[in-house]
């Protein structure tokens, strides 16, 4: 019984896996294939293997420039993220405080706005300050939904710590800051590793906000991959190329973050 | 765990950078849009004050209920298959060894590539000459196109949807599973509990927490929608996939009524927002039900 349970659940995994991956691969086999072939024939594997496209994204400067600004932002992002959050998450799991519910649903409405509604306060917003084509404009755009995901998920881990740790080490004579970076912060590991996955994520991946805060300085790389539909069609080729290689930073980072998600965590208050 | 959390008006101090930082996004931009949505902007120079006008208009617009409606039952879809199956995909997660490694980085690619990126592939994926999906579909003899049928590209980006998201509720329950304590599950095996009875009274309750972040996540992103069809259907055919994001934009960017657009905005702001506190209140309540009637029975 347990056993075909087991395999029932293999199975599962096994078709699931298949379904998820079909569609990636279907872009890297696009990626080693010319444009005629692309648009010509159907095909499982590369015919006409070629590493062309590739070529184009790691020679031309605009190519592979566009990596780097989005990797510049993500990771101002994150930090800041982080290191805005983490206090306050704390605050929100150890102490009830005027208006604390309050402050922390208006923090996940600001997860609620469609980035569309912001995208011309931001422009004029962002112009006014000088700040635009910069990085840090970007970064600065993308803590609006960062943030409070990354208290939403701290507090949850942070919640999880008995509060008993908190007192004795304040008994021992700690002050907040040392005990909260020497102590506390060891002790939710997992939980700044999973808040820094999820804010990588979604800041890797947006687009609307990026594009219209960049023109050129920091152009991040969905934006420019835009640019591959022209007026003689799109590049089909380049742009699974493209594609693809924006996976890689992803992939490194939950390769990183693996044993933190796989410790697991139990959200909210118990 | 059981006392109450200490009063202490000095943790505000703790929360004031994410309070400025936010604050900063959001509230000065929100301004501008209230701005906006009571003025007839002629020029930057010439501006009329319209009062609620713009209000008025946008909710006598008929396009703009259709895109609601169908933006409410293209949220309600994804998260009755989105969550179900990120559970299932969860529980058959395998927990330990390089496999388990292998399982959660295979999981999460999707999640990880650009939005405007996931419609470009699926745009090539779904079509019958030159993609896998459209071709198996028409090997299989079915008259599968995604832009010329409303069902088809609707039923497209739902599929896209499942295929981009699901990976975000696994990845969040799968982490929500393995904070199950092994005494939880030796003590239902001592009573003899069924693999469901487990799974209802032991593994449910534990994932409330993260399952209330995953439907709330979910919802509001579906909500938002807007990179993902725009690339793969540009919202036709007709206006099938034209959800709120886009309709949106295309009276922003395209027609440049910024008026009525702020005014638009506010509205679906304030219809999210209602949405979701209704979400977040009644999943609180779920939560709290479910555990008195475990501690009674």
């Amino acid at each position: 019984m347990d056993e075909r349970r087991f395999k029932k659940r293999s199975i599962f995994l096994v078709l699931y896996l298949v379904f998820a991956i079909l569609p990636v691969y279907w872009m890297v086999n696009m990626s080693f294939r010319t444009n005629e072939e692309i648009l010509s024939a159907f095909s499982l594997w590369p015919r006409d293997f070629t590493l062309e496209h590739y070529k184009t994204i790691f020679t031309d400067v605009s190519w592979y420039s566009g990596y780097i600004n989005s990797m510049i932002y993500v990771a101002i992002n994150t930090v800041i993220s982080l290191l805005v959050a983490l206090p306050a998450a704390y605050a929100f799991s150890r102490y009830s405080f005027l208006g604390d519910k309050h402050v922390f649903f208006w923090l996940l409405t600001n997860r609620m706005t469609p980035p569309a509604v912001f995208l011309l306060p931001f422009f004029q917003l962002y112009t006014t300050l000088g700040l635009m084509d910069t990085h840090i404009a970007v970064a600065m755009a993308h803590l609006l939904f960062n943030v409070p995901l990354a208290v939403w998920i701290l507090e949850g881990f942070m919640s999880g710590v008995p509060r008993e740790i908190d007192e004795t080490a304040y008994i021992d004579g700690y002050s907040f800051p040392r005990f909260f970076i020497t102590i506390f912060i060891p002790l939710i590991k997992a939980g700044v590793g999973v808040a820094a996955f999820f804010c990588f994520m979604f800041s890797w991946v947006e687009l609307l906000m990026a594009r219209t805060l960049t023109s050129v300085n920091a152009k991040p790389i969905v934006a420019v991959m835009t640019r591959t539909v022209s007026a003689s069609g799109m590049d089909w080729g380049v742009l699974a190329a493209a594609g693809a290689l924006t996976i890689v930073p992803g992939a490194i980072v939950i390769w990183f973050v693996r044993h933190y998600i796989a410790k697991g965590f139990a959200m909210g208050r118990v | 765990m059981s006392t109450v959390k200490p009063v202490n008006q000095r943790a505000w101090l703790l929360i004031l950078p994410v309070v400025l930082c936010v604050a900063f996004s959001a509230i000065l931009p929100l301004m501008t849009v209230v701005n906006y949505s009571v003025q007839d902007i002629i020029s930057p120079e010439r501006r009329i004050f319209v009062g609620t006008e713009w209000f008025k208009l946008v909710m006598r617009d008929d396009d703009l209920q259709g895109a609601l409606g169908r933006q409410i039952t293209f949220s309600l879809a994804v998260l009755l298959v989105e969550i179900p199956l990120g559970i299932a995909l969860a529980l058959s997660m395998p927990a330990k060894g390089w496999r388990s490694s292998a399982v959660l980085v295979l999981v999460a690619i999707s999640l990880l590539i650009p939005w405007n990126v996931v419609g470009t592939i699926w745009q090539i994926y779904g079509r019958s000459d030159i993609g896998l999906l459209g071709a198996s579909l028409k090997a299989l003899g079915i008259e599968y196109s995604y832009t010329g049928n409303a069902t088809h590209a609707w039923l497209t980006v739902l599929l896209m949807d499942v295929w981009h998201w699901t990976p975000l509720v696994a990845l969040l329950c799968f982490a929500g599973l393995r904070a199950i304590p092994e005494a939880y599950y030796q003590a239902a095996s001592i009573d003899g509990a069924s693999k469901f009875a487990v799974f209802r009274y032991i593994q449910l309750p534990k994932l409330r927490g993260v399952l209330m972040i995953a439907v709330l996540l979910r919802f509001m992103d579906s909500f938002m929608i807007y990179t993902e069809p725009f690339v793969l259907t540009g919202g036709g055919p007709g206006n099938a996939t034209t959800f709120l994001s886009q309709y949106l934009t295309q009276k922003a960017v395209g027609q440049f009524d910024l008026g009525p657009a702020a005014a638009f905005s506010l509205i679906y702001f304030l219809i999210i927002l209602l949405l979701c506190f209704i979400l977040y209140n009644w999943m609180q309540r779920v939560g709290t039900a479910d555990k008195t009637e475990a501690g009674h029975g």
